[in-house]
């Protein structure tokens, strides 16, 4: 892992897979839906809602999987100091929160048809709800660091204290009452029907290598951005010092 | 009085969300990318 921690070495693989995560995600995302759209028939209870599916649940996924990310990414960086940890924790926050917020309202407009409510404040949707706002704390809190250029190491503490709300978000459904369906998939086993769970995986597949893409992507920025920053201060910091070696001559 | 829904108008509404916000992230990823790039060749030149 420590072979990939330097950023040189990593822009090298991430110029090869940004692209076609990107162009990848799209067309796998593209058929998937369209598989989706096309075979999947109503269901005997929500109608053709149904297909909302195909985009609420990967969008939920990702959003999930987003801080799952950063709290991975802040333990590597305050145990192992990994220098691309908080690179890329950075990067993840606002595509996580991106889906985060395309899952409420996938899920608000999702219910408005089948549940007679866009929406509960029930435990489910509200602890999606504070994932969005710890998303959006955590983005202000690390871009404010980075322009102060402040240790990144209370935001790796900020997403690792957050992930707690991963689990609550995931059991919230069989430890409260609420509109929400119980868990359709788990490990091993899924209750959902294959001419829907086909289509679904394949969708939960192309928005998956987006966000890598997209993720990628955002990294390359951050670090380019670093880049070009410290080069200007190095260069900046030689004229300034040529300038009072010629004065003091 | 029952309320009578198209399914179908939620179901445009969802996918048009979804599709445009990934698209327009995907895009601003991509174009802040290609931007900050170009920044750090240009840092170089100077």
């Amino acid at each position: 892992m420590h072979g990939y921690a330097n950023p040189a070495r990593f822009l090298k693989i991430a110029r090869w897979f940004t692209m076609p995560l990107l162009v990848g995600g799209l067309v796998v995302t593209a058929a998937a839906l369209a598989w989706g759209w096309t075979s999947a028939p109503p269901d005997r209870l929500m109608g053709d809602s149904v297909k909302i599916l195909f985009v609420h649940l990967p969008a939920a996924w990702l959003g999930m999987g987003g801080w799952t990310a950063i709290a991975i990414a802040s333990l590597v960086e305050l145990v192992w100091r990994h220098p691309l940890a908080a690179i890329s924790a950075r990067a993840v926050a606002v595509p996580g929160a991106v889906f985060a917020f395309l899952c409420l309202a996938s899920g608000s407009i999702w219910g408005r048809p089948t549940w007679g409510t866009w929406w509960v404040w029930d435990g489910r949707l509200t602890s999606m709800l504070v994932l969005l706002f710890l998303y959006l704390g955590y983005i202000a809190l690390t871009n404010a660091l980075a322009r102060e250029g402040s240790s990144s190491r209370i935001a790796a503490i900020f997403g690792l204290v957050g992930a707690i709300n991963v689990p609550i978000i995931n059991r919230s459904v069989v430890w409260w009452n609420s509109l929400h369906q119980p868990p359709s998939i788990t490990m091993g086993n899924s209750a959902i029907d294959p001419v829907y769970l086909y289509p679904l995986l394949a969708c939960v597949l192309g928005f998956s290598l987006l966000f890598g893409g997209v993720v990628f992507a955002r990294m390359r920025a951050i670090l380019a951005d670093a880049q070009a920053e410290a080069r200007l201060r190095r260069k900046a910091q030689k004229a300034e010092l040529a300038q009072a070696t010629a004065g003091d001559a | 009085m029952r309320e009578t829904l198209d399914m179908m108008d939620f179901v445009y509404a969802a996918y048009a969300i979804c599709l445009i916000g990934t698209l327009a992230l995907a895009g601003w990823s991509f174009a802040t990318m290609r931007a900050a790039e170009k920044r750090r060749e240009e840092s170089r030149r100077k």
